[in-house]
């Protein structure tokens, strides 16, 4: 996660703000969540995707979701 | 993503446990009399928060994790303990957007603001030069408020906002409104005129007419990247929604805390109705906000009522509660303002405005003036 994101959690999920864009951004999926927490602690987004739950056939989907992410700087992909 | 889940909206309109953000009106004060003035402020208030008391709301939006507050007045500057409470913000992790007319950014106090992520600012003005601007804000603050953008500028604080007004002298500047706010590398920001506060008295004249509201929806169709702080959701019923949560967020997702401490459920119903509580009450901010009577009744699934019938209910919502209630609508028909005409109509049938006196409001014009004089500034 961003260092200068904040999380704060809800009831439908969490929001995320992040200090230097200014930009609000909405996580309403558990699973998600997750990853988003615990993305730092995989060696690689996939193992993070399986530890949180995320069925194979899902993985597409989370990917795409993780990369609007990464372009609102909620993550920095790292390498 | 799976597509059962309820929309992001839907959630959002039945309350957070915090607000997402908030407005603070830290004092009445103002040395502009500017005709629209939401609060109609002038002079401050005896019964202002004391500093303590700002610091204990701002210990409370911490532990509710409240990301930022939109800080705003009157003139918020005017506050001589303004700088100190920014700082305490800033430490508490409270990130602060301030509303200004610019007559205390000094070049010190520009960089000061350019040193930190969590404080952004934003000048108002109302017009894209000297005269149309004046008219509204009074003589002299155009050139007030473009020096203080100047001096952002050269403090190499990026992204800034410049925010304005609609109305129907000015909506025919938009371009050069884009044009003069990326001169200093800034962020235009649109806002809807209200009849509220001051604004009440010169709204019949100055709300933009039913022509010039699909011009002002076809621009910023075409300018997704300016910002309206989701002012204009009631637009949206003319076709594609815009940019935002297109929600009324009062109660639920925003409010307005006023000057000495009382919490109303958003900027622009400053109004004994929509009071939910006082930051001195017991339990604080944050049992107004989770608890309070009003803000309770605004979380539940509210009724089209005269509404239900049109077919762009779901995307206007009604449209805005503040514009209903000072226009003497009610709540649950049609804005004064809707894009199908069924708020003038209803304005021919409509029962009393409510009772809105003078607020803080001065009884004499005021004139401001920049001052240049070395060693007269801020206290930064």
């Amino acid at each position: 996660m961003h260092p200068q994101v904040g999380l704060r959690e809800e009831r439908f999920g969490a929001l995320a703000y992040h200090y230097g864009n200014r930009r609000l951004t909405f996580l309403n999926d558990e699973r998600l969540l997750t990853v988003v927490r615990t993305a730092a602690d995989y060696d690689d987004v996939t193992e993070a995707l399986v530890a949180a739950g995320v069925p194979a056939e899902q993985h597409a989907g989370y990917l795409v979701a993780l990369g609007r992410l990464v372009d609102a700087e909620v993550l920095v992909a790292s390498h | 993503m799976p597509a059962t889940k309820p929309r992001i909206t839907d959630r959002l309109s039945l309350g957070l446990d915090a607000p997402i953000c908030l407005t603070w009106e830290l004092t009445y004060g103002c040395n502009l009399a500017c005709v629209h003035c939401l609060s109609s402020s002038g002079r401050r208030d005896p019964r202002e928060l004391t500093t303590a008391e700002l610091f204990g709301v701002v210990d409370e939006l911490a532990a509710m994790q409240v990301f930022y507050v939109n800080i705003g007045g009157g003139e918020p500057t005017l506050r001589p303990d303004f700088w100190e409470l920014l700082d305490y913000c800033v430490e508490s992790k409270v990130g602060v957007k301030f509303s200004t007319n610019g007559s205390r950014i000094t070049p010190a106090a520009a960089a000061r603001i350019a040193s930190t992520d969590y404080v952004d600012v934003q000048i108002s003005i109302d017009g894209a030069d000297a005269a149309t601007n004046d008219a509204v804000r009074g003589p002299g603050s155009f050139g007030v408020a473009t020096t203080a953008m100047q001096r952002l500028a050269d403090a190499g604080f990026a992204d800034f906002k410049v925010s304005v007004v609609v109305t129907r002298d000015n909506v025919g500047q938009l371009d050069d409104f884009l044009a003069l706010t990326q001169r200093y590398g800034a962020q235009l920001r649109l806002t809807r005129l209200r009849p509220s506060g001051r604004g009440a008295d010169v709204w019949d004249e100055l709300h933009p007419t039913a022509d010039q509201q699909r011009e002002l929806y076809a621009w910023l169709v075409d300018h997704p990247r300016v910002l309206t702080g989701d002012s204009f959701f009631h637009l949206s019923a003319l076709g594609e929604a815009l940019p935002g949560l297109n929600l009324c967020g009062a109660g639920r997702v925003v409010c307005l805390i006023d000057p000495v401490g009382d919490v109303y459920a958003c900027p622009f119903v400053l109004h004994e109705q929509f009071r939910a509580g006082s930051v001195r009450d017991e339990g604080g901010f944050t049992s107004v906000w989770r608890s309070s009577s009003l803000f309770t009744s605004l979380r539940e699934p509210g009724s089209a009522g005269a509404c239900a019938s049109c077919g762009s209910y779901d995307a206007c919502q009604g449209g805005c509660m503040a514009a209903k209630f000072f226009t003497g609508l009610p709540l649950d028909g049609p804005d004064p303002e809707c894009v199908h005409g069924h708020g003038e109509a209803a304005l021919l049938r409509a029962t009393a405005k409510p009772e809105v006196g003078p607020g803080h409001s001065r009884r004499a014009p005021v004139f401001v003036s920049l001052s240049r004089r070395a060693g007269d500034s801020v206290n930064v």
